[in-house]
């Protein structure tokens, strides 16, 4: 696939992640401000903005790994509030993947996949342990199964996030960075991963500076800037044609790059 | 040949050589710690002589004749000096082991409380541990030995909480059951009890790898622990005989017995430690990132088992060598105990020393008995560390 040929257009079936003038503060910081995002069932949006846009803080508040104070987060029609369990529940349906992979370093490759789907999925660990493997596959290193995080590079790590990750079948996936602490040679690795994601028809939430991937898997792009969504639009018009000033201004930095 | 394209390297002198600089310190080093040793001993002997002391343990067949306040076996004043020093052994190893097992426990509790969201239960965690831990040790023995012999009434004011209990200043009384053969039946069922909660735990632990399905290990596990020693007790035909302590004269006479000295010891010691392994846990709580929290409740996992099955594990190798040192710290201070009259191994060796003159020999008993607990402990706490290290990790 090259960039250019997009995946297809926006599905229309239904939400999978509302947000309604969503606001959050840090102290006094107004990190988040009003923010309206809907993303379908089978979307996949890249949201990309400077840094300290609130991108991150955005994609964290869908699993609650962040409280809004405002507004509403509706995820799989449940919507976020103190509920504990409730919480637990979308967290089984919203896989994520960190910028600095976050595996667990005292687990093998293989433990770091079944511990989840053993622990809180109750699932037999043989049963566990075989899912895990074709998921393996599926990021091409069914060969480090027994290794231990540390002794993997970098990019076979973030591959074993995304596995890990998967391994709890979420509807959703939420992507933080994924690639920017990666080498550039390790990036391709993981971008093709996640390429196969979105062809396989997952709801998606990226944020990501990789305009190529962007322009190959997104149905709409995002663009952030002080806490707030400046512009929003399917990527072809979104590159050609940015209606916004500062979001000309941060293309035309980022491409030239 | 051939030739090298920078200068051949003119050859410098041997003692240059790092291997040979390497082995030659290591022969001076060996060398002076061996004149110094014949120097002491040879000079020792020399002096012994001239005093005409007899040196060697053949004083351990003597009669000490002097008695000990209390003792885990029975001794008195006509046993050998042998078994007095074993009576002061076991008095050092009773209040190592439970100190180090408290002191655990309740450094673990500080060390988390002060990690608590709570702002009172984080305030008081620090402000006990920033106290204490700034107090020499031999003083808090002190004051809590004063606090114990001097704020609690006589034996005839006695505290008496409860039936059979007696609190005073001169320690804590309590009643303990006459034995009878079925306590021994009991222990022996506690025993197949534990084995049989064990067996049951491994084939619960293979039959969810199999099938998935949880078994209430624990539940189970527990009543059969409990349960048996029950049973044992009710089929042996319940046994009620109590040994109370009554007042005879000025203290009181039967039951078990906690005495001021070791209740101080203990407390001082469990307070004290307690301190340094509230910071060790806390830090090494501290020290795993933020990431494997987030990455744990990311997957769904609760947080009681993002802290079991991702923090714990983590920290645990950072807390471990310096929870070593701690456990070491609170068996030599031990030692402190014949400040208070707590009659440990050095308390009985000083007056052994005393008594015979065998200065030396009483010395080296103490040494090795302090050495060879402590590498004990060293040797297990390295053998755990090593098996819960991170692979890989470089
Ligand atoms: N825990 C926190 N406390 C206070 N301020 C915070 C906290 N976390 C983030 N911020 C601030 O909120 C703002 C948004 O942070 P966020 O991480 O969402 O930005 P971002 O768009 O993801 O940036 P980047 O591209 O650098 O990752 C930043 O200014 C940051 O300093
Ligand atoms: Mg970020």
């Amino acid at each position: 696939m090259t960039p250019g040929d997009t995946l297809g257009d926006t599905p229309n079936s239904g939400a999978a992640i509302t947000l309604e003038s969503v606001h959050k503060w840090y102290g006094a910081f107004h990190v988040l401000q009003d923010i309206n995002l809907t993303v379908q069932r089978g979307e996949r949006v890249v949201v990309c903005g400077p840094s300290g846009s609130g991108k991150s803080t955005m994609i964290r508040c869908v699993n609650r790994l962040e409280e809004h104070q405002e507004g509403k987060i509706i995820v799989n029609g449940i919507e976020l509030t103190n509920d504990v369990k409730a919480i637990e529940g979308i967290r089984r349906e919203v896989g994520m993947v960190f910028q600095s992979f976050n595996l667990f370093p005292h687990l093998t490759v293989l433990e770091n996949l079944t511990l989840s789907p053993i622990w809180v999925q109750k699932r037999p660990k043989k049963e566990a342990e075989q899912a895990a493997m074709e998921y393996l596959e599926r990021v091409h290193i069914p060969e480090q199964a027994k290794k231990y995080p540390g002794q993997l590079s970098g990019g076979q790590q973030q591959r074993v996030a995304i596995a890990r990750a998967l391994c709890m079948k979420p509807s959703i996936m939420l992507f933080d960075e994924p690639t920017s602490a990666l080498d550039p040679e390790m990036i391709k690795e993981v971008l093709d991963v996640m390429v196969g994601l979105a062809e396989a028809g997952m709801t998606m939430i990226c944020v990501t500076h990789e305009m190529g991937f962007a322009k190959t898997v997104a149905n709409n792009m995002v663009f952030m800037d002080e806490g707030s969504i400046v512009e929003m639009a399917p990527p072809k018009e979104f590159f050609t044609n940015p209606k916004s000033e500062r979001t000309q201004k941060f293309l035309s930095q980022i491409l030239t790059h | 040949m051939q030739q090298s394209l920078g200068q051949p390297a003119k050859r410098s002198a041997w003692w240059n050589d790092a291997r040979v600089r390497g082995v030659l310190s290591q022969v001076f080093v060996l060398g002076g710690i061996g004149l110094l040793v014949w120097y002491l001993v040879s000079n020792t002997l020399a002096n012994l002589e001239t005093r005409s002391i007899a040196t060697g343990f053949g004083f351990l067949e003597r009669e000490a004749g002097f008695a000990v306040s209390e003792s885990p076996i029975p001794y008195s004043a006509a046993d050998t000096y042998y078994r007095v020093l074993v009576v002061g052994i076991l008095n050092t190893l009773k209040v190592s082991i439970v100190g180090i097992a408290l002191a655990t426990l309740f450094g673990t509790l500080a060390g988390v409380a002060r990690l608590s969201s709570n702002w009172l239960v984080a305030k008081f965690a620090t402000i006990y541990v920033e106290g204490l831990r700034n107090i020499p040790i031999l003083l808090q023995l002190f004051f809590w030995y004063t606090v114990i012999t001097q704020t609690l009434p006589g034996p005839r004011q006695a505290f008496n909480p409860m039936p059979g209990v007696f609190l005073s200043n001169r320690g804590l009384q309590y009643a303990e059951p006459v034995w009878d053969p079925t306590y021994g039946l009991m222990a022996g069922a506690l025993a197949v009890g534990i084995i049989g909660a064990w067996a049951l735990g491994r084939w619960a632990h293979k039959r969810q790898e199999r099938t998935g399905r949880l078994f209430p290990t624990f539940r189970v596990g527990a009543a059969l622990i409990l349960g048996l020693p029950v049973l044992a007790y009710v089929l042996g035909g319940a046994p009620t005989e109590l040994d109370v302590p009554a007042l005879k004269g000025f203290n009181f006479r039967g039951g078990g017995t906690v005495t001021p000295e070791f209740a101080a010891l203990l407390v001082g010691l469990v307070l004290y430690t307690g301190t340094y392994i509230a910071e060790i846990v806390r830090g090494g709580i501290l020290s795993v990132s933020h990431g494997q929290t987030e990455a744990g409740l990311a997957l769904g996992l609760s947080r009681g088992l993002v802290m079991r099955l991702i923090l714990l594990p983590q920290a645990l190798r950072v807390i471990i060598p310096p929870l070593t040192s701690q456990y070491l710290n609170l068996t030599k201070n031990s030692s402190l105990a014949v400040a208070i009259g707590f009659p440990d191994l050095v308390s009985v060796a000083n007056t052994s020393i005393n008594q015979t003159g065998q200065a030396v020999e009483g010395i080296a008993i103490i040494m090795a008995v302090y050495l060879t607990v402590s590498l004990s402990i060293s040797a297990f706490m390295n053998w755990y560390n090593r098996k819960i290290a991170l692979q890989g990790v470089r």
